[in-house]
């Protein structure tokens, strides 16, 4: 047998593309995903919003009334309108995924799916309504 | 007359060019042929040097992985009425250096499987007179979805974390031991784990999602890789708090 036979003559030459920088334009849920990864931003956002929100309260009555006509200001009410957009995007997909990473068992039969994926629905819903009640109640 | 389709498939001989070209070819559009059945009739009448991976025609092979109309698909499983009228455009696998035509290199995902040890580590072997290891059929279904891979490394393909970070050790890799560390038989989890807690192991995923989307065989590496997540998250807190492993 040769040496080197003849097919290794090509062998260094493989074709290697490079993937676009553009790739998550290339598919919708190429595109979904970067927006979800994107939308802990707007989490983040949030987490800052409230913390400067308790700090103006603790401050006094003025201080926190100074913060809501800050808040009413067009800017940051759009930033808002558009984080709150991806909160509930970010949610969403997070609720979506939670069933395929959590694998529950009742004694040894496990849990199905849907029924993991539903009861983080039902535990959104009942603190959504919390909050409405502890806010439109008193 | 028979109704024909016109297939775009990639080409690429090293010997001749240095990128990617595509010929167009007319073929019979037969309600029970595949993409496979176009590119074999292509060989066999129009273009016999034309090279491409097959074996089994009945998707349990993984061979005929390619990529068509942009999407990771088995060539035996797609039918080439899906896409009439057509074109239908063949490509081979992305992520993957080109050998030839529709052939890639697989070496990396080979050597990437071998290192998370596909297959039952013991501890303690037992004598053969003791005889098998038993397993119920509940604790069979824990992992049976897992087993079903065919290593046709559509998910590869389809994953972008891996096109963008070849050092990732990828959907089918992780599924596989994950498929091994479900197994009541196996004792071999934390070896595996050793592997899979680097940065390029589970952490690389950012759960794209798109590696379930494309699997044939509805393995779902996503949701794998996940609980494979969860799970080296407990171990790390166990070792934190618990030095000692109590």
């Amino acid at each position: 047998m040769a040496e080197s036979p003849t097919y290794t003559d090509y062998h260094p030459r493989w074709l290697r593309r490079r993937v676009s920088t553009y790739w998550w334009l290339e598919k919708p849920s190429y595109l979904a995903f970067v927006l979800r990864e994107g939308s802990c931003l707007f989490v983040a956002w949030f987490v800052v919003y409230l913390l400067l929100m308790v700090r103006r309260v603790l401050q006094g009555d003025a201080a926190y009334q100074e913060f809501l006509a800050w808040s009413a200001r067009p800017s940051v009410l759009v930033l808002n309108i558009i984080s709150f957009a991806f909160l509930v995007f970010h949610a969403i997909t997070f609720f979506d995924a939670a069933p395929r990473a959590l694998s529950v068992h009742v004694g040894k039969t496990r849990v199905p799916e849907r029924i993991v994926g539903v009861s983080h629905y039902a535990a959104w819903l009942v603190a959504s309504l919390l909050v409405f009640w502890l806010v439109l109640g008193s | 007359m028979r109704e024909h389709i016109k297939v775009q498939v990639a080409r690429y001989l090293p010997e001749k060019q240095s990128e990617q070209t595509f010929d167009e070819h007319e073929v019979p559009c037969q309600k029970d042929w595949v993409i496979l059945d176009a590119l074999n009739y292509i060989k066999d009448r129009i273009d016999g040097t034309l090279s491409f991976r097959w074996s089994c025609r009945m998707g349990i092979c993984g061979s005929c992985g390619m990529t068509v109309n942009g999407e990771p698909k088995l060539t035996c499983a797609t039918f080439l009425t899906e896409y009439a009228p057509g074109p239908i455009r063949v490509e081979p696998l992305r992520n993957f250096p080109i050998i030839r035509d529709l052939i890639v290199d697989i070496g990396d995902f080979m050597r990437k499987l071998v290192s998370v040890k596909p297959y039952i580590v013991r501890k303690y072997e037992k004598p053969l007179r003791e005889g098998e290891y038993l397993q119920t059929p509940q604790e069979l279904d824990e992992y049976k979805q897992f087993s079903m891979c065919i290593n046709c490394m559509l998910c590869y393909a389809a994953c972008p974390v891996y096109g963008l970070d070849p050092k990732f050790i990828g959907p089918a890799a992780i599924a596989l031991a994950q498929r091994y560390n479900l197994d009541n038989r196996d004792q071999g989890a934390a070896q595996r784990m050793e592997v899979l807690s680097e940065h390029e192991g589970i952490w690389g995923c950012t759960f794209v999602g798109e590696c379930t989307k494309v699997c044939p065989k509805h393995v779902d590496p996503a949701g794998a890789i996940q609980r494979y997540k969860l799970t080296g998250a407990i171990e790390s807190m166990k070792a934190f708090f618990m030095p000692r492993g109590a």
